[in-house]
């Protein structure tokens, strides 16, 4: 079967006057139809990079794609023509952003920026397409969309204009949406809001969903599967439930413990120590050994692969992988 | 435009009237020369007695129209008579959604700004009255550490600068040939290398400004630091350091922190008590375990039930309450209860009675988690957090 987006071993650089960034050092992930891969990580961790590059939007340069593959239904986007490229990024694939007020353009009318997708995608009339931007705002659950279609962004609140974004992206019926922080800007209520929305429109238009975020709570609510990215590299993919019950990488185990909870008092927080290497020098072997209570000799020599990892009654787990030497004690710990 | 002026003399005389009368009294002191007043401003305080008490604070920021003759067309009433106690070698927690006034009270505790109405008593007095001396006293014993590590430092000075620029207004605390062994002392205790004394912000990760700020608040002893949103800005992995370190500090110098922050589960793991702020008012206060296990108030619980809990299983068990729309505006607030637009529990009393903030009256007495202030009509306890 082939999968809807199928990343394999992405590479990107950064050339800075300091010297050349590694921000993508081989990074595969996947995901299928109707459902939601959320990938995880902190502030430069290349998160926002790999969606970049599977969405051609990088800034080249500073950046350029050194390697990999990008299948989208089993085709590489990186070997398309740019034409070729742009059909498919308007109409099956689409991108939300964190910060929706320079997403959008200022100087335009909501109304005209939902209906230009439409004029220039579809080729529909002006007319036509000013109704579907109503339909759109009120599909999203903007209240009032006909009195508020010839708004500009900055009369919306922070909640509304993400909601603008989630309709200019569902508006062709993508194939697949990439969420890059969706709702980190938005207070914890309209967080929830924005998220159900989408969640709901993910299933009522069967589209692929990855989301991109740092926010383990996010993750747990919405997600399907998850890949924990750092330095990056991909560090663990698994199911939801599997990574949260048995993380298999010491990295994920960290996070995971570093986090307090709304739902009991805890006791005193498990840091990890250190900080994220400089992506400039990332660390040789596993870049997270300096910062890792499991580190030993083999962690700083030698780069561990993406082992695959069996689930609980120890068959392979489609899709669970850790990238460290010692996943197996860090499984059963 | 003679109604529109009419209407805000109205609304001013309202507020005022809003202020919640609930609390215990303070006791004052009446220093009759500025000695006195800092002589009680230096005394100490027993740990567990209160050693900052708000009463009724008001804030409203004028709304004016007009270029030449500016009038006054309203307010927004950023925040409306709120009351607590902060206790000496607690953790208060203020939790809140943006615009709901919670920085704004920072300011005020740290007379940044000054109050519309009510006050502030630190030990006894009302700091919102002091001036001279005494409201220098009073400032050095309240410090505060800001949100954004990289806009809080002054990118031209050094560290060694920045963490002994207090010394300059307070030079009482360390002669000037010892202070930068006093900054060294500093940096150390936040565990940051004392040799960095000499470089400059940019040189440090966004953890390590904060544990800067963090110097920066500590340099002079004070007994109350207010956080407003210490680690908001910081990756998880960065925050949990912090979140140690503070907690360690409070230990080791017997601080009170007032720690203001819009992350949920944060202000639980920190805070000893919690007080649950909307549109300048305060929804609920009580201990960390009443407001989140025993919530009464009908915001509180929406706010609680949309924190994201990082546990797939509870995915399925738990109850969502969704609420519908934004916050109003705080210029122009809904009359009643605040919160009674968004509220599925409203009704006809709600948008004619400013519910107080009290215990309610059906636990008034019963020695129940859920006898704790709460400022709804309907107060009902609802356990939203746990599957």
């Amino acid at each position: 079967m082939t999968r809807l987006l199928d990343v394999q071993d992405l590479r990107v650089e950064f050339r800075t006057r300091d010297g050349v960034a590694e921000a993508l050092g081989g990074v595969s992930y996947a995901v299928d139809a109707g459902r939601t891969l959320a990938v995880l990580g902190e502030s430069g961790s290349g998160k926002s990079v790999s969606a970049q590059a599977v969405m051609g939007i990088l800034d080249s340069p500073p950046a350029s794609v050194t390697g990999g593959q990008v299948l989208f239904h089993g085709r590489d986007l990186l070997t398309m023509s740019p034409r070729e490229r742009r059909s498919v990024r308007g109409a099956a694939m689409a991108m939300i952003f964190q910060d929706a007020l320079s997403a959008l353009n200022p100087v335009l009318t909501v109304g005209a920026q939902l209906a230009e997708m439409y004029e220039v995608h579809r080729g529909t009339s002006r007319k036509d397409a000013r109704a579907r931007a109503v339909e759109l705002m009120d599909r999203v659950r903007i209240p009032a969309a006909k009195a508020r279609v010839d708004d500009y962004p900055h009369q919306f609140s922070g909640g509304m204009r993400q909601r603008i974004m989630i309709a200019m992206a569902i508006a062709l019926e993508p194939e697949l949406i990439i969420a890059d922080e969706p709702t980190t800007a938005l207070d914890v209520t309209v967080q929830a809001q924005v998220m159900d929305l989408l969640d709901e429109l993910r299933r009522e238009y069967a589209m692929g969903l990855i989301l991109i975020t740092h926010d383990l709570g996010v993750v747990a609510d919405v997600a399907d599967s998850i890949a924990v990215m750092y330095a990056g590299r991909i560090m663990e993919t698994a199911p939801v439930q599997e990574l949260y019950r048995r993380p298999a990488h010491p990295y994920t185990r960290g996070l995971l413990d570093s986090i307090p909870r709304v739902d009991h008092q805890g006791k005193e927080l498990y840091a990890i120590k250190g900080l994220p290497p400089s992506l400039l020098s990332v660390p040789t072997g596993c870049p997270f050994h300096p910062r890792c209570p499991r580190a030993q000799e083999i962690c700083r020599t030698e780069r561990p692969p993406l082992y695959e990892v069996p689930d609980v009654t120890d068959t392979a787990a489609p899709g669970r992988a850790s990238a460290c030497h010692f996943w197996k004690d860090e499984l059963d710990a | 435009m003679a109604e529109i002026e009419k209407k805000a003399a109205v609304d001013r005389s309202d507020d005022i009237q809003d202020a919640t009368p609930n609390v215990t009294e303070v006791e004052t002191v009446d220093a009759a020369t500025e000695e006195a007043a800092v002589e009680a401003i230096e005394a100490p305080v027993e740990r567990g007695e209160p050693i900052l008490q708000v009463r009724n604070l008001v804030k409203h920021f004028p709304l004016t129209q007009g270029i030449l003759f500016k009038r006054q067309i309203g307010a927004v009433k950023a925040v409306d008579g709120i009351s607590f106690d902060l206790y000496q070698g607690e953790t208060l927690g203020i939790v809140g959604e943006s615009g709901c006034g919670k920085s704004t009270v920072a300011k005020l505790l740290m007379t940044l700004e000054t109050a519309t109405a009510g006050e502030v008593f630190y030990k006894g007095q009302d700091i919102t009255r002091l001036s001279g001396r005494a409201l220098r006293a009073v400032r050095r014993n309240i410090q505060m550490v800001f949100q954004d590590p990289y806009t809080s430092l002054n990118p031209r000075m050094t560290v060694g600068d920045i963490i002994g620029e207090p010394y300059e207004i307070h030079p009482e605390v360390a002669p000037k040939g010892d202070r930068r062994r006093k900054v060294q002392e500093l940096l150390d205790v936040v565990g940051l290398n004392p040799e960095y004394i000499n470089r400059y912000p940019h040189q440090f990760s966004g953890g390590q400004r904060q544990r800067i700020g963090i110097a920066r608040g500590l340099a002079l002893n004070p007994e109350i630091i207010i956080c407003d949103e210490p680690v908001s800005a910081l990756d998880v992995s960065v925050q949990a350091q912090v979140i140690n370190l503070m907690e360690k500090l409070q230990d080791e110098f017997n601080l009170s922190y007032v720690f203001i922050a819009h992350d949920l589960s944060i202000v639980r793991h920190i805070s000893d008590r919690v007080g649950v702020m909307y549109l300048g008012k305060m929804a609920e206060i009580g201990t960390d375990t009443e407001i989140y296990d025993h919530p009464t108030h009908p915001y509180t619980q929406a706010l609680l039930s949309a924190v994201p809990v990082p546990d797939p299983e509870s995915r399925e068990g738990r109850e969502r309450i969704i609420l519908a729309g934004d916050v109003p505006s705080p210029a122009n607030p809904p009359s009643g209860c605040r919160f009674r637009t968004r509220c599925w529990k409203a009704e006809d009393r709600c948008s004619k009675e400013v519910p107080l903030l009290a215990v309610p009256e059906r636990f008034a007495g019963s020695d129940t988690p859920a006898a704790h202030e709460s400022a709804c009509h309907f107060a009902e306890e609802k356990d939203v957090v746990h599957a």
